[in-house]
């Protein structure tokens, strides 16, 4: 099997996916996904994790369930989802027409060492979230592809996930703030909600 | 539990979760959770959400507190255990939390693989900042759920009711004991 090609700027991508969609609520999971969102422009609609690696999916579907009526991007990593890999199922069980998960897929765990990650390693996200029960899921292995996902963000008609092949390199780490009550209270405030 | 009926206690929990607005309840199941399990499904205000892992709910919770939603978690002690991690998020973003453990391992119990995880129940949601109420009787597992109930969505306290296997009632295994 030929390893996929994993060429695409993560920086860039995110930045002109979320451009392309300015009223979406967004959860990043730790470590890279989290410094990508940050670079593309702090929002109020921002969640930024620091930690409980694993739970950005599951966040993003308790976001996507209470805000029916808004697009919901969560940005994650392949060794964060891998670790959630079940929520996967979680996620096909319920539906949320309104979630899409952009996995940025380096193929490895950048924060440690640059070790290989199971998306290294046989792993197909793309085809466990569709045998999970997505609408959708693909492999994208071009930025091209930017103006069909962000249209699919827009459009809230079935939960889907875009594994995106970024490059493995070392980025500047663009760093978001670390208070969670902080982040919590803007991201609800932003939504109308009272602060309690 | 092994009885088609539920007891008084359990339909209880449900009206207290639906009197204090609670959406989203998500589980992995308990026998003792199976009645609240079933009402959250044929409630059309309510969304019932079936996890692989217990830790899923945690965040999902936080998520779904981000969004406006009221949300409940329903597990068993041993799924305390796959949660630690994760609560970190709660414990980070001081989210409204409100978890409800079916005790096993601890009174009745045939199979001893339960005994270290229901004995490290408390200690383990303790030591990661979760207040523990604790229910045995089923006169006080209403009044216990509510003041839950007040401590997570009124002060937004990260709060879980254990309820104990003496009040749940033992598994029944269908072989001699």
């Amino acid at each position: 099997m030929t390893p996929p090609l994993r060429t695409i700027d993560r920086r860039a991508f995110v930045a002109e996916l979320l451009g392309a969609c300015p009223s979406a609520l967004v959860v990043a999971g730790l470590g890279a996904p989290a410094y990508d969102l940050f670079a593309a422009g702090d929002r109020d609609e921002s969640f930024y994790l620091w930690g409980a690696m694993g739970g950005a999916a599951a966040m993003g579907l308790g976001l996507a369930l209470a805000q029916p009526k808004r697009s919901v991007v969560v940005l994650t990593g392949d060794g964060e989802q891998l670790m959630g890999l079940g929520t996967l199922a979680t996620i096909g069980a319920q539906r949320p027409a309104n979630l899409t998960l952009v996995v940025l897929d380096n193929g490895r765990y950048g924060e440690t060492g640059m070790q290989e990650s199971h998306t290294s390693l046989g792993t197909s996200l793309a085809k466990v979230a569709l045998a999970c029960g997505f609408a959708w899921a693909e492999e994208v292995s071009s930025a091209d592809r930017v103006p069909v996902l962000a249209g699919r963000v827009r459009a809230r008609d079935g939960c889907g996930l875009a594994q995106v092949l970024v490059r493995a390199e070392p980025l500047p780490r663009t760093l978001p703030g670390r208070d969670g009550v902080h982040l919590k209270e803007r991201f609800r405030a932003a939504l109308g909600l009272d602060g309690t | 539990m092994s009885s088609s009926k539920p007891a008084a206690w359990q339909e209880e929990v449900f009206a207290l979760l639906k009197e204090a607005r609670v959406r989203q309840v998500a589980w992995v199941p308990d026998a003792g959770h199976a009645h609240v399990i079933s009402r959250v499904l044929a409630d059309p205000e309510m969304r019932g959400i079936a996890l692989t892992t217990e830790e899923e709910g945690v965040a999902l919770a936080c998520g779904a507190w981000l969004g406006g939603d009221r949300a409940a978690l329903l597990m068993q002690s041993s799924g305390v255990g796959n949660c630690v991690n994760m609560l970190s998020l709660v414990l980070a973003g001081r989210f409204p939390f409100l978890v409800l453990v079916t005790m096993r391992g601890e009174w009745e119990e045939l199979n001893e693989w339960q005994v270290p995880m229901g004995r490290a129940t408390p200690a383990v949601l303790e030591a990661m900042g979760v207040r523990v109420l604790r229910a045995d009787e089923p006169a006080s597992a209403g009044e216990t759920v509510r003041a839950a109930l007040e401590a997570a969505f009124g002060r937004g306290e990260a709060v879980a009711v254990l309820l104990g296997q003496r009040l749940v009632g033992r598994k029944e295994w269908g072989v001699p004991r």
